[in-house]
């Protein structure tokens, strides 16, 4: 009796702690909890709400149905925006996931001053982006720019870059390039954390550099390409403001054209031009199902190609 | 990581959702658009402007920061000492302006271009402004009537006029003498002449453009050529009217015009890599022999007559040689929401009326005194200041070329025409825009490009909430 009763007690006092703990951690996420119950979760249902209302920002919004959806399809304007972006999306990508990796490469092989090379090559993401926009349209500019000069070095005629149609994803592909800094950083990371040991059997086995860049370097390093893949594809398919800066700002109606309208630029008339906040929010979703749908079919994809040290994923 | 920016949900709901809370506390504030805007803050105590304006006044969109703009703003702080004036930096910001008001924190005025106001009215996000101006006994007439026009919609004014741009041809007066022709060559009354000067003028080395004989300035001056062949692209009803024949042949004139100068990708990236505001520019680059431009830009050339500018002048007239121009220039308005109407009355009067304008003339000539420069007149809205300004500051420069283009620009004032304003004045705008440019870029013949852009701004205008 005195023994269940003491087993009772400590059982309680077990409980009471893990109570006490779990309090304790609810107390410490609360805030992160209530920014994306206010600043998320909130505002995306308000929005999937006026996706299915005529608002202006102005007056009050007003039920449309599924009119906003229905109008999605059968304008033209969304479905080239759409697939002016997958087009980017696709130029940008593999580009910007092989740029990264070879610059994490050669930072990773620097030594003296690697510090200085590696605040280098993050600074450019330090810039605002409307001001490298508007930077890359001198350097691209098809009859004067440093980009064409450089290349008549060595034989080569240049495109125009930012005004011929054929040119314009191409080079803002390029244009988004200058801020990969960031995948840099990570894959230096991931680099730094393959063990040189493998590296040492490899090459005593007689694998030379480019065979133990693939069948050791890229395998232990695939969970951060696969992680930049994914966030590099999300990014591409919200591409905006240097779209917007050297193709649709106030000074830029010589060159809207059909070419470079990618779709948050498109959806950002719509929200902020033609008062259509409404048709906006219906864009929003449709662009997030899309991502959804996307990012899944990379991850079911991705899973077969990604070394996990722990085991596979479930 | 950083990823280039971009509006994702986040942004996007995050502003709909703070806009959908806000509308309860907006809608008493001002009421509808056909109500004015009562004055429920600053201490003005009335409505429509009626008091003595006292309190913060909140601006938007003025980010002026030359001596006519900082004198005409201390002229109304020394009239009005108890209005604390606070400015954003920046031009107007569609995004900024409109999250403003949906959220509750409108500015108290705002300063936007005149053919916005169509737009905002047609949506009720600024109030009409009949009030303020009986209120603050505003001189209407005192404003050029077409400025006026530009601001009053379905008989109700929606903005105080300020600045006046129109357009003349400015030449590049040693190429065109070099090429053995005259001003008189330079004219855009007959359009087949025209060419035939353009080749004249243009250069190419054959893989880079040399010179551009006469800009046509398209896509933007597309509306200026619709109206010199005899068109409006947008009705009076403010319908879009792009696809008319005269817009077409407007239109392939155009593309011809382009076509003989290199193509559009070469044009339009050699006029890109113009460095339009530098004291060497394309003119004095010998880049650019002649275009069409507004009246602000004879003061950037200023800069530019040490490094050997010779400037030249003619006219933009119709196919019958009547000078025409499109018709440019802001306006003070009062956003749906405005807590200060008094002050902001107060505001956009004193900021237009003929005092002030003299005091920023005065300022303009002290300046160009210290910069040994000279004055090129200051176009406003307002044209008793206009004239007295001309009359006691405007002085022969001792540049021949100058005086002519000044001089033309004054002319200029009295026949250029607004274009009508539009409840979808923004969807018309990028409606003809992209189809100048799939036009210019050879993916479709100036018809159906036009034919496809009057559809497209058609449905816009027929879904468009139509003010009044």
């Amino acid at each position: 009796m005195a023994e269940a009763t003491a087993a009772g007690r400590v059982a309680r006092t077990r409980r009471h702690r893990r109570r006490h703990r779990d309090r304790a951690g609810y107390l410490f996420i609360l805030p992160w909890v209530l920014g994306f119950l206010i600043f998320t979760a909130g505002p995306m249902i308000a929005s999937l709400v006026l996706s299915f209302t005529d608002y202006s920002m102005i007056r009050p919004p007003t039920g449309v149905g599924t009119a906003n959806y229905r109008e999605l399809l059968s304008d033209p304007r969304v479905m080239k925006s759409l697939s002016n972006t997958f087009v980017y999306a696709a130029m940008f990508v593999p580009l910007g996931t092989v740029v990264a990796l070879a610059l994490a490469l050669l930072l990773h092989r620097v030594g003296r001053a690697a510090g200085f090379f590696r605040t280098a090559f993050y600074l450019p993401v330090m810039t605002p982006a409307v001001a490298a926009g508007a930077m890359f349209l001198l350097l691209l500019n098809g009859q004067q720019g440093l980009v064409n000069k450089v290349l008549s070095f060595v034989g080569i005629a240049g495109p125009n870059w930012t005004t011929d149609p054929n040119w314009l994803k191409p080079s803002l592909a390029i244009v988004s390039l200058w801020s990969l800094g960031g995948a840099v950083v990570i894959y230096l990371a991931a680099l730094q954390g393959v063990p040189r040991q493998l590296h040492e059997a490899a090459q005593l086995d007689g694998a030379g550099p480019i065979r133990r860049f693939f069948v050791i370097t890229l395998p232990m390093i695939s969970g951060a390409v696969f992680f930049t893949v994914i966030t590099h594809t999300i990014a591409a398919m919200q591409m905006f403001d240097q779209a917007y800066t050297m193709f649709y700002g106030p000074q830029q109606k010589a060159n809207a054209s059909d070419e470079s309208l990618v779709y948050m630029v498109y959806l950002f008339q719509n929200a902020f031009q033609y008062f259509h906040m409404g048709f906006a929010s219906a864009m929003a979703w449709l662009l997030f199902v899309i991502i959804v749908v996307i990012t899944v079919v990379q991850v079911k994809v991705g899973n077969h190609f990604v070394y996990y040290e722990g085991g596979e994923p479930k | 990581m950083r990823h280039a920016r971009s509006l994702p949900l986040a942004t996007l709901v995050g502003l709909t959702l703070t806009s959908s809370l806000m509308l309860s506390a907006c809608a008493g504030v001002g009421g509808g658009s056909d109500q004015e805007p009562t004055t429920n803050g600053g201490g003005s105590g009335g409505s429509g402007g009626a008091s003595t304006p006292s309190g913060a006044l909140k601006i938007m969109g003025f980010s002026g920061g030359d001596e006519v703009a900082s004198s005409r703003m201390n002229a109304f702080k020394a009239a009005y000492p108890d209005v604390d004036v606070t400015a954003n930096k920046g031009d107007f910001d569609a995004q900024q302006f409109l999250t403003a008001v949906s959220s509750g924190n409108a500015p108290d005025v705002v300063y936007m271009d005149r053919k916005l106001i169509g737009t905002y009215a047609a949506q009720g996000a600024i109030e009409p402004m009949d009030t303020c101006v009986k209120n603050q006994h505003i001189d209407t007439s005192q404003y050029r009537e077409a400025a006026m026009q530009q601001v009053t919609i379905n008989g109700k004014v929606y903005g105080i006029p300020e600045f006046y741009t129109v357009s003349v041809n400015l030449i590049n007066e040693k190429a065109l003498r070099a090429a053995g022709l005259t001003d008189a060559d330079v004219q855009t009354k007959d359009w087949d002449a025209l060419k035939a000067t353009t080749k004249r003028l243009f250069e190419s080395d054959g893989s880079k453009l040399q010179r551009i004989g006469y800009d046509t300035h398209i896509p933007d001056a597309f509306p200026l050529w619709a109206r010199a062949n005899g068109v409006e692209i947008i009705n009076k009803d403010g319908s879009p009217n792009l696809n008319d024949p005269k817009a077409v042949e407007a239109l392939q004139f155009n593309m011809d015009m382009v076509r003989m100068q290199g193509g559009w990708s070469d044009y339009k990236a050699f006029r890109d890599s113009f460095d339009l505001f530098g004291e060497k520019n394309q003119f004095t680059k010998d880049q650019l022999v002649a275009f069409p431009i507004e009246n602000w830009y004879v003061n950037v050339l200023l800069s530019s007559r040490k490094n050997g500018l010779q400037l030249g002048s003619t006219m933009f007239t119709d196919k019958k040689g009547q000078p025409i121009s499109i018709l440019g220039g802001n306006a003070w308005a009062i956003p749906k929401g405005a807590k200060n109407v008094a002050a902001a009355c107060a505001f956009a009067k004193t900021m237009t009326d003929k005092q002030t304008w003299m005091k920023a003339a005065a300022a303009r000539i002290a300046t160009v005194k210290k910069d040994k420069s000279f004055f090129t007149g200051l176009f406003t809205a307002n044209k008793p200041a206009d004239e007295a300004i001309k009359a006691k500051y405007l002085k022969p420069t001792g540049d021949k070329g100058f005086d002519t283009a000044i001089e033309n620009y004054y002319k200029t004032l009295d026949v250029a025409k607004p274009l009508p304003s539009s409840p979808v004045g923004s969807q018309i705008d990028n409606a003809w825009a992209a189809a100048v440019e799939r036009a210019l870029s050879g993916k479709m013949s100036a018809k159906d490009a036009l034919d496809r852009a009057q559809q497209e701004a058609q449905g816009a205008f027929d879904k468009a909430p139509q003010n009044g």
